[in-house]
């Protein structure tokens, strides 16, 4: 399969002016005045994405990721380093950035187009799918400055996903337009990956990734801290957040917490489906702490099952070793394997204290006739 | 949104589709094909331009004729009526050479401020930047094309043939005009993004360029003796425009020499060369107004990396 983008040591600094002067009189009178940081925005960044792979790039705010992903579009260029890229790409990046309020929605889907690279052939092409796409054919010929922001962002996306790009780049734009527009977008982008397109999402949402992605990579303060499977990046990213919020904890909390094992009084993890599993975790904690009790069960392929609320269980902890008891009075799952997140989070279930990511797998039998992921109880008879 | 759902997954490989690089510092010629492959950006540009300068006003392009047309009286008024300067037909000594310097003006005007004034576009959107400068270029010669037009009707209307043979050069001389004018603009409109005095400091520098061109005067009437007497004469020819300039006003004015209307003596209006020594000469600037442009790309290539963390 072809490598359709090629990150090569790629390497991006901006200059903080602490003192702006951008007026000649300024400039000239204070010749040497303001001081200038360089900021790091990413360091030796190296990888690259196969055709048809659905990459997903996580990392808190601040880590790097837009400008990686602006460099991967060509919007900024690196500092040093190169990237390739093969076939034709279209950026969600800031969605309608390119349109021009003067003109009517088909002059701008045109000019749109041809900013993204396309002609003006395959927009006539496309033309119709755009339109019916954004659900705005009434007001095609109106100018953009008419219309509402939802129509706006609307028919920007409906021109991106509908030019035909090779790759599409998709930054935190998921969140545009009504909850049923927004189900469209995530159903348009899956189409695209079972198209062979090659996707590339850029998200702090861990749970838009596990549910899309492939691949994961994680950046942190510009680096690459890891770039594999989506559950183990994922993992990776878990930690490092907490490993990161050590350094601005204020209470020195922690660290001083963790989650040691998950064990069963059988030792078995494998349950019936309808039956019920006790599980032992054990949390070491160096000084007593008041806190909440999180767990997750999400299936392989990354779908969240169950997250308990947060502030619903109330923990006190002492100093030393504490057994934390979680019982799982039925499970009504079918066949599978389940992963079991176990977490430590403050009263207000803000920040988390201690998090162990597929701390235990569940493997779950079941000898019914149902099919998915819940057994439903269901009884069909004719009245 | 009914084609792909029943045709089934449309796979296409790109193992033979070519590589784009991103990197910090393309070449010339990498720069140059960016920009080539991108022409239907500029046209839609260009036609965006036009339309959104023009839209809800009820003459539209009549617009960009009304301004010049009122210059162009203004300065007839002034020099043939009040003031007298003696040339004959003087009014289309003007505007053969009006027509030149407004398409370089309006360029140079709106191309400056372009990269800030669509910084949203800038930061959002990957496209060679350069295309938003010469966009601006481009609408200008829309312009050019259209206060042409007018002024060859006009000309025909007074029963004043061109001077046929000197034709052929018109198109070169254009060209250079095009080129001089898209090197001035693409450094102009980075150089703003740093130092944003450049946009008020290049509206008063061309009011200065414009009384540095022979456009309502003549300059081998005027200062030429001046000039040559101290050696000089070669500097004025260092601004481009003048060439221009002189090669629209000697096909469209034709007369090198002029018998005054005041008082009979004979004016030299125009530099007496041949058709070869005026070919020459335009080629020689066409080649420089080339090389001009391809440094211009270089500089904004330069230029351009910064732009996201200046904007």
């Amino acid at each position: 399969m072809a490598t359709v983008i090629d990150v090569q040591n790629v390497s991006k600094q901006f200059k903080i002016h602490h003192e702006r002067h951008q007026s000649l009189k300024e400039r000239l009178l204070h010749p040497r005045s303001g001081t200038t940081e360089v900021f790091h925005a990413l360091s030796n960044i190296n990888f690259s994405v196969a055709q048809g792979e659905t990459l997903g790039v996580v990392g808190h705010n601040g880590s790097g990721k837009s400008t990686l992903l602006k460099c991967i579009c060509g919007v900024l260029q690196p500092s040093s380093g190169e990237i390739r890229l093969r076939g034709s790409l279209a950026a969600l990046l800031e969605l309608g950035a390119g349109f021009q309020p003067e003109l009517s929605g088909r002059d701008n889907v045109y000019l749109y187009g041809a900013m993204l690279g396309f002609s003006k052939r395959m927009v006539d092409g496309i033309f119709d799918d755009v339109v019916s796409f954004s659900e705005i054919e009434q007001f095609i010929d109106t100018q953009v400055k008419f219309y509402s922001s939802g129509m706006y962002v609307r028919l920007a996306f409906a021109v991106a996903v509908n030019v035909d790009p090779d790759i599409l780049v998709v930054d935190e734009v998921l969140a545009v337009g009504d909850e049923r527009f927004q189900a469209k977008c995530v159903d348009r982008i899956r189409r695209f990956k079972d198209e062979g397109r090659t996707i590339l999402l850029v998200t702090h949402n861990a749970d838009q990734v596990r549910a899309l992605c492939d691949r994961a990579l994680v950046l942190d303060n510009g680096d690459m801290i890891a770039d594999g499977p989506t559950q183990d990046s994922l993992r990776v990213f878990r930690e490092h957040l907490l490993a990161n919020a050590v350094e601005h904890d204020e209470a020195h909390l922690l660290g001083t917490i963790s989650v040691d094992s998950v064990t069963t009084p059988s030792g078995s993890f494998e349950v019936k489906s309808g039956a019920g599993i006790h599980l032992d975790v054990v949390v070491s904690a160096q000084a007593a702490y008041s806190g909440n009790f999180v767990v997750e069960l999400f299936t392989r392929s990354g779908v969240l099952v169950s997250r308990s609320d947060a502030q619903g269980s109330p923990i006190n902890l002492v100093p030393g070793r504490n057994v934390v008891g979680v019982d799982l009075a039925q499970l009504p799952l079918l066949d599978g394997v389940y992963d079991l997140n176990v977490g430590v989070v403050d009263a207000r279930g803000h920040n988390v204290v201690a998090w162990s990511e597929q701390a235990a797998s569940l493997q779950v039998t079941y000898d019914g006739r149902e099919g998915g992921l819940v057994e439903l109880g269901a009884t069909i008879r004719q009245q | 949104m009914s084609d792909g759902s029943t045709a089934g997954p449309q796979f296409r490989s790109l193992d033979d589709t070519p590589v784009r690089v991103v990197s910090a510092r393309a070449s010339l010629k990498v720069r140059l094909a960016n920009l080539w492959s991108r022409r239907e950006l500029l046209l839609g540009l260009i036609s965006s331009d036009i339309r959104i300068k023009y839209k809800n006003s009820a003459l539209g392009l009549f617009w960009s004729m009304l301004s010049p047309a009122v210059t162009l009286a203004i300065y007839y008024l002034v020099f043939s009526v009040f003031l007298k300067n003696g040339i004959p037909n003087f009014v289309i000594y003007l505007f053969s050479g009006l027509v030149v310097w407004n398409m370089f003006q309006t360029s140079i005007n709106t191309a400056t401020g372009v990269i800030v004034d669509r910084a949203a576009l800038v930061k959002k959107v990957s496209f060679p930047r350069e295309i938003l400068a010469l966009s601006n270029v481009g609408a200008s010669v829309v312009y050019f094309v259209i206060q042409l037009s007018v002024l060859v009707i006009f000309v025909a209307c007074l029963g004043h043939a061109p001077a046929w043979r000197f034709l052929i050069i018109l198109p070169v001389s254009f060209f250079s005009l095009f080129f001089f004018t898209s090197a001035l603009a693409m450094v102009m409109s980075a150089v703003n993004v740093y130092l944003r005095d450049v946009k008020h400091l290049m509206e008063v520098f061309l009011q200065l360029w414009f009384w540095l061109t022979p456009v309502v005067y003549s300059y081998e009437n005027s200062i030429a003796v001046h000039l040559h007497r101290r050696g000089l004469g070669l500097i004025y020819f260092l601004n481009p425009v003048t060439l221009i300039v002189m090669t629209f006003q000697r096909v469209f004015y034709v007369q090198t020499v002029v018998r005054s209307t005041v008082n009979g003596t004979m004016l030299n209006i125009l530099p007496t060369w041949t058709f070869t020594r005026f070919l020459e000469l335009n080629l020689v600037l066409l080649g420089v107004t080339v090389v001009l442009f391809f440094v211009a790309e270089s500089i904004f290539g330069r230029l351009e990396g910064n732009f996201e963390s200046e904007l």
